[in-house]
């Protein structure tokens, strides 16, 4: 039992060392600015990567997030702001390119779905849980046929 | 309502609602065997976009270039293909690129390719491109938003962008969805 928690323990020690890994293959694609580096980094992590579809292009080593990563670079030495790399972006490759898809009529379903699932779920638990506690009293029908269910019983021992 | 028809009724809603959402898997399973569903397609309205500007050199002994001017200055629509010699999918395009390139002139751009060995690709069995271009880079190709090769574009005169396919071409695809844009353009 030890062994496992201690196991555990690395295991998880080491999926949070793995987390900060991201896959730019070069550190020459980086920019010489730190502050300008840290932001191609956070716009990078919220373009997906087309070829990989689920990962973004700063954790991606896909040749095509290469140089999307190039082109993101450009754009922030070129001093545009963060909104405008996304537009220009969203232009070409569609909201797909999005990893967290801006809030339009077409994605409010989407946004919408973990309040929806609560509100319903909710619904659910109160239709259950107003299930009465407490059974009526028998009527006077109902005794009689249970005396005779009783007396059938007994008959039977 | 009493107590064991409302326990049915709440008893058949999950149920309800995993056949829904089963349904739903399999509609978009089979929309995309058949090619009627891309999610790759999620994109802009190509119909307002203009081709992005460009000027690319070509392939000695298998054409001279093009920019985003000679395409938008075409009298008739023109279908642009983006591929390279080391996509698979590209090399199966080539046979239905022919039929089709005797239907509507096709320019093709070699996307990251070794100009020799797109030379040879696109010469070896009778090239289809009318005019072709390479993108060594690669970042004329995302200008245009490829994703990857093999991609087509159709352009109509004046360098809008009528249709945009992240998929290899055939003739029923082309015959589907790509001549109704060509033929209706003015």
């Amino acid at each position: 039992m030890k062994k496992l928690a201690v196991s555990a323990c690395l295991a998880l020690g080491l999926g949070v060392l793995a987390l900060p890994a991201l896959a730019l293959d070069d550190p020459s694609e980086m920019l010489p600015n730190p502050a300008q580096e840290k932001r191609a980094e956070a716009i990078g992590a919220q373009l997906r990567c087309l070829v990989c579809q689920n990962e973004s292009i700063e954790d991606s080593s896909a040749s095509l997030a290469r140089d999307l990563r190039h082109v993101v670079r450009q754009h922030v030495a070129a001093g545009e702001s963060n909104q405008q790399i996304m537009a220009w972006m969203t232009q070409r490759y569609g909201e797909f390119i999005r990893l967290k898809p801006g809030f339009t009529a077409s994605t409010l379903l989407l946004w919408a779905m973990p309040v929806l699932a609560l509100a319903l779920g909710g619904i659910l638990a109160a239709l259950m849980l107003r299930r009465p506690r407490s059974t009526e009293p028998l009527d006077e029908r109902e005794e009689k046929r249970l005396a005779e269910l009783l007396r059938e019983q007994d008959i039977s021992r | 309502m009493t107590i064991s028809t409302r326990r049915r009724l709440l008893m058949t809603l999950p149920v309800a609602g995993a056949g829904l959402a089963g349904f739903g898997c399999w509609k978009m399973l089979t929309a995309m065997q058949d090619g009627s569903f891309d999610p790759h397609a999620i994109r802009r309205d190509k119909g307002s976009a203009i081709v992005p500007d460009f000027a690319l050199p070509g392939l000695s002994g298998a054409g001279d270039g093009f920019d985003a001017a000679a395409l938008s200055q075409n009298a008739r629509p023109v279908l642009v293909n983006f591929f390279a010699s080391w996509c698979i999918p590209c090399v199966a395009e080539m046979a239905a690129l022919r039929g089709i390139a005797r239907q509507i002139p096709l320019w093709g751009i070699a996307y990251k390719d070794k100009p020799e060995d797109a030379r040879r690709f696109i010469t070896r069995d009778g090239s289809p491109y009318t005019r072709v271009a390479l993108d060594q880079t690669g970042m004329t190709a995302i200008d245009w938003g490829v994703s990857g090769v093999p991609e087509s574009f159709l352009i109509l005169p004046g360098g809008r962008i009528a249709w945009h396919g992240a998929s290899a071409l055939d003739e029923t695809l082309f015959r589907r969805e790509i001549l109704p844009l060509a033929n209706a353009a003015p």
